[in-house]
């Protein structure tokens, strides 16, 4: 069964339309990239997939469920999202410990106490922060606490986008290599979305090319990495980003 | 004491409610560093104070008449001197505090929770419901303030409670159009949007990711209301809308001294400066309260 899977989608933004005809599936478990410049409707996927933009016409399924077009509450206990700004994403007025719990207040989950603890100890973040606000925190350390939050209903799913372009370079490789731990250990699904070829090369096995609203090309990442992309946009936005890449981000 | 301190300051609390105290704890020694809301705070203190332990303050009773002291000057007797019936004036701006308090703190908990309730709504919900919300604030918003409280206070009878009514009716639309333009700057923003990922429903969004919010600003601005508040609750009290005699209430207070006022000044001056220091007061503390819950300092702390 696929984890995901998207079959001629069209999301439009008011009168705009944003993306078109858009399908690929993603199998349990892969890590799968999106990946063009700006404006090319890669978060608007994310958005639609996560019912945050209702606007679209298609199939869009789940697990192989095909899904609503709004906010899901069954939804949210197998798809999560990690947003882009670690600054933006966490409420200004909650502690650490008030975001992580929210989850589990709302879907009455009990133990809460051992379940935040364990969140936190999931992405590397020491017991001490927990009663913290996010103003307290770095933009490393906020973007775990958004990952352990998105991972505190033991989602299979995640989608994250561009989940390290907010932060410094060195910030950058912990969250990688954290998401790249939390795929291993839990089994997660990842979809990714990002302009960063390395990114997708270190943390993914497949990936599609965007280019004004459309896929251009959905290659492996042995392919990306070799520099055996066919399209040439593709080859194009390969040769920004710097030739062949050999290791990771 | 200094074990408290470091408590209340600790960088990395180990429960919810030390975390919370220790935000208060911030917010309220930012605000005794301010020395206009540290003499605003202490005007409103004094305020309580005086309403609570009146009894024990006031050296005569508020009603009690003697004819034959009437329009007395201010002396070592009667400090604030008498009124037209003998009435000690400063035991009865001494039991006007209660009034004043009561009515201060019913338009505040009536008109804040509604304005804020109505804006965060409107400004979370949008489309349909935003605009209703909206029309009908803006109706409200686009009468006078004494003349519908006037207009109230004829309707439902001269008296507090429709006072009370009367001023939270004419208050909640300020707070509404508030709520409403905070709630708009962060509708959108990444943390709402994950919140409704999790499966919250609109009611929780609200009521504890919203308001909590849009709270600051609202708290600032009904504290700088409160002023206003008081001169119209004065205003009321000095057209005899409001509070009846022989009730102390500061404005039916100047009304009667009014009759006398170029030849005894004191009978409408003296509750005069009680409405003048203590709308000073909320004006001091609600500066100070904006200056220290003032959101784009907010980050620094």
């Amino acid at each position: 069964m696929n984890a995901v899977e998207l079959e001629n989608v069209d999301i439009a933004y008011g009168p705009t339309r944003v993306v078109r005809d858009v399908s690929f599936a993603i199998a349990e478990g892969e890590s799968f990239a999106l990946v063009g410049e700006s404006g090319s409707g890669k978060s608007t996927i994310l958005k639609a997939i996560s019912g945050l933009a209702p606007d679209w016409v298609g199939t869009i399924r789940v697990l192989g469920k095909p899904r609503g077009h709004g906010p899901d509450r069954s939804l949210a206990k197998i798809c999560q999202m990690v947003f882009q700004d670690p600054y933006a994403s966490l409420h200004p007025r909650r502690t650490i410990d008030d975001v992580l719990a929210e989850p589990l207040a709302i879907h009455g989950i009990k133990e809460q106490r051992a379940k935040v603890e364990a969140a936190l100890a999931a992405v590397g973040l020491d017991r001490r922060f927990r009663f913290r606000y996010p103003h307290q925190l770095s933009g490393g350390q906020r973007q775990r606490v958004a990952i352990a939050r998105a991972l505190m209903l033991e989602p299979k799913i995640l989608l994250l986008d561009e989940p390290t372009s907010a932060l410094d370079v060195s910030v950058q490789a912990e969250i990688l290599n954290l998401l790249k731990k939390l795929r291993r250990e839990q089994g997660l699904t990842y979809l990714l979305v990002t302009h960063n070829l390395p990114v997708v090369s270190f943390l993914c096995d497949r990936l599609a090319v965007m280019r004004h609203g459309r896929i251009v090309e959905i290659a492996d990442v042995d392919a990306l990495k070799a520099g055996r992309l066919t399209e040439p946009y593709s080859l194009e936005l390969f040769q920004a980003s710097g030739g062949p890449i050999t290791a990771g981000a | 004491m200094s074990a408290l301190h470091e408590w209340l300051l600790e960088e990395s609390p180990s429960s919810r409610t030390q975390a919370r105290l220790g935000r208060a704890w911030r917010i309220l020694s930012a605000l005794a560093r301010n020395p206009l809301a540290a003499i605003g705070a202490l005007i409103i203190i004094a305020l309580v104070v005086t309403a609570l332990f009146a009894p024990l303050i006031a050296p005569f009773s508020a009603v009690g008449q003697d004819l034959s002291n009437r329009l007395m000057p201010p002396s070592a007797e009667h400090w604030m001197g008498t009124d037209e019936l003998g009435r000690d004036i400063f035991s009865r701006v001494v039991y006007g505090s209660r009034i004043t308090l009561l009515i201060v703190a019913m338009v505040a908990v009536i008109s804040a929770p509604i304005g804020l309730l109505v804006g965060a709504i409107s400004g979370y919900a949008g489309g349909w419901t935003d605009r209703i919300l909206m029309g009908i604030t803006d109706i409200f918003l686009s009468m006078p303030k004494l003349i519908l409280a006037l207009a109230f206070v004829a309707a439902l009878g001269p008296g507090i409670e429709n006072a009370i009514i009367a001023i939270a009716i004419t208050a909640w639309p300020v707070y509404a159009r508030i709520a409403r333009a905070e709630t708009l700057t962060f509708r959108d923003a990444e943390f709402i949007a994950a919140i409704r990922l999790q499966g919250a429903s609109a009611t929780r969004i609200i009521l504890r990711h919203v308001l909590p919010l849009c709270a600051s600003s609202t708290i600032i601005r009904v504290t700088l209301d409160m002023a206003g508040i008081i001169l119209t609750a004065a205003g009321l009290g000095f057209l005899g809308l409001g509070a009846q005699p022989p009730l102390p209430e500061w404005g039916a207070m100047i009304s009667r001294g009014r009759n006398f006022i170029l030849d005894q000044w004191w009978v409408a001056t003296m509750p005069g400066f009680a409405i003048i220091a203590v709308s000073l007061g909320f004006c001091f503390l609600g500066d100070g309260l904006r200056d220290v819950l003032d959101p784009k300092q907010r980050e620094s702390r």
